[in-house]
């Protein structure tokens, strides 16, 4: 195809959004309806991810050395640790440490615990993160393992359940917003094709004064574009400004330090981006798909 | 330039609407086809640039076999052959210029070609002053001649023309017909079936009758021979 044709094809198709009026304003509305909605999910569901994102970051594992371990045995410990390879780190924290740790942790209470600091009942411990926090329970089991190890805590029940939560979150999200793509390709499919049966005639005479099914789909293939491109506007200024909103408004929410909504930049842009490219594939698959079956004439 | 060989077409209901058709067409001809109606003399001309394939037979145009040409050749024989018929089949959202200018588009011609030739034969079947008005503002002799425009716009070795009066009063069908016997001085074939016995026994041509099917009649400068 020479250049010149190509330009033709993008007149054309600019032109049809113009020429069919009506049809034009309804493809664009279910695009936008669906963008809106799909939009929103995705905000949530990218924010969602980052959150459970952090809190799995902050994943660790302690665990616990017998009070009867002397420190040639803590050392054979230590190697033992360091074999599994699904750490990322590992710190040593004394039981002097911990103990520490957890008066500060008790506030106004605390003090009572320093009666102890002569005769600490606490264990020495080992404090471990996974480079995968999907890998926290096997890891666990392995330490529970090794010998002289009395104890391992990790929060079991959050963590399981945590994952479970972001698994499906992550699914029905996903799932929410396939079927929205879908429903919008064939509503905007069935927009156009309305217009295609009357297009159909049109169709059949282009083809009788010889232009090829390529010739014929381009000028489709654009509008389609075009109409995705429209129908992402007000998606997309609404998602921004919703977003910006909810940034600046919900710091109340952000006193949980694991509750940080992911930055307007980049976020925004991209997510701007993500709405603009399902809007034209949308466009574009809507107008195609409707003028396939018009063209064997 | 059309060599047909025993053609057969029966359509999927099981109407059988040619039988048997052996026909030779030269480059330069003017030919009417004419017969009562449902006789074949659509069918007959949609074989031509492949509308329909027959069932049975041999089909060469411009040396190409018609009926065993690939989907995608299709458009390329067409190209070569301008089809007028008698309800104008021109774009209803496109402008006059904007229908002639299409069966240039398709060719890949230069813009500034494509303007040239476009206000050439709009001036040729004198519509140059209605370039901008849309079908459903002309008149149906306007319209059929906007037809005749696109059909001729690419300089095409044919041009065939299903009954392309049938819709007009007399003194408009005389027009085209004259647009159609200057579209042949300049070398074109024309293929034109036809009803009205006027027009086929003044402008003597070549005449194919077509009855139940099968050549009835052909005769060089003949004779309408029906009543109506
Ligand atoms: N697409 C079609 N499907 C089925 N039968 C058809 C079709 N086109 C034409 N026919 C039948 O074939 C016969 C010849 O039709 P046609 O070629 O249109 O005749 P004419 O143009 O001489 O009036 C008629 O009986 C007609 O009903
Ligand atoms: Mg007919």
């Amino acid at each position: 195809m020479k250049f010149r044709t190509l330009k033709r094809h993008f007149n054309e198709g600019a032109k049809n959004i113009w020429r069919n009026g009506w049809m034009t304003v309804a493809s664009v509305g279910a695009v936008t309806t669906t963008l809106v909605l799909v939009g929103a999910f995705l905000a949530l569901m990218f924010n969602l991810n980052q959150i459970a994102t952090n809190i799995e970051k902050d994943v660790e594992i302690k665990a616990l050395v017998d009070l009867t371990a002397d420190d040639a045995e803590i050392e054979v410990i230590e190697s033992e640790i360091n074999k599994i390879s699904e750490i990322s780190s590992v710190t040593f924290s004394s039981k002097e440490v911990e103990l520490a740790n957890l008066i500060e942790s008790m506030g106004e209470e605390g003090n009572s615990w320093e009666l102890f600091e002569q005769d600490n009942p606490l264990n020495d411990a080992y404090i471990i993160k996974t480079t995968d926090p999907l890998d926290t329970l096997a890891v666990a089991e392995q330490l529970e393992g090794i010998a002289n190890i009395q104890e391992v805590n990790y929060g079991k029940d959050v963590v399981q359940n945590l994952f479970r939560f972001n698994e499906l979150a992550r699914n029905i999200g996903l799932g929410l917003i396939i079927g929205l793509i879908f429903t919008a390709i064939f509503l905007i499919s069935n927009t156009i094709k309305i217009t295609i049966l009357a297009r159909k005639r049109e169709i059949g005479i282009m083809k009788l004064v010889g232009a090829t099914n390529g010739f014929i789909r381009w000028p489709f293939f654009v509008e389609g574009l075009l109409l995705g491109v429209l129908g992402s506007i007000i998606p997309i200024v609404v998602i921004v400004s919703g977003y910006l909103y909810l940034i600046n408004n919900v710091s109340a929410l952000t006193q949980f330090t694991f509750i940080e909504l992911l930055p307007f930049n980049p976020f925004a842009w991209q997510l701007s981006l993500i709405i603009l490219s399902i809007g034209a594939t949308i466009g574009v698959w809507g107008s195609v798909m409707s003028v396939r079956k018009f063209l064997k004439v | 330039m059309i060599e047909m060989q025993s053609v057969y077409k029966t359509y999927p209901n099981g109407v059988t609407a040619l039988n048997g058709i052996d026909v030779t067409i030269e480059q330069g001809e003017f030919v009417y086809v004419v017969g009562p109606s449902g006789a074949g003399k659509s069918t007959f001309i949609k074989l031509i640039f492949r509308e329909e394939k027959p069932s049975k037979g041999s089909i060469i145009i411009n040396n190409k076999d018609v009926p065993k040409m690939k989907w995608k050749d299709v458009p390329y024989l067409r190209r070569d052959i301008g089809v007028v018929y008698q309800d104008f089949k021109l774009l209803p959202k496109m402008t006059i210029y904007e229908n002639v200018a299409f069966a240039l588009e398709v060719i890949e011609e230069t813009p500034k070609n494509i303007r040239k030739r476009v206000m050439e034969v709009l001036d040729l079947v004198g519509l140059k002053n209605k370039a901008r008005f849309i079908p459903d503002e002309l008149s149906g002799g306007e319209q059929q001649r906007v037809a005749i425009a696109r059909a001729i716009v690419n300089h095409p070795k044919l041009l065939i023309a299903d009954e392309p009066t049938g819709n007009l009063d007399p003194d408009t069908s005389w027009e085209i017909m004259k647009i159609l016997e200057e579209v042949n001085a300049s070398g074109t074939t024309v293929i034109m079936a036809t009803h009205s016995k006027e027009i086929v026994n003044t402008v003597k041509k070549r005449v194919i009758a077509i009855e139940g099917g099968l050549i009835a009649r052909d005769e060089h400068r003949g004779e309408y021979g029906y009543e109506i």
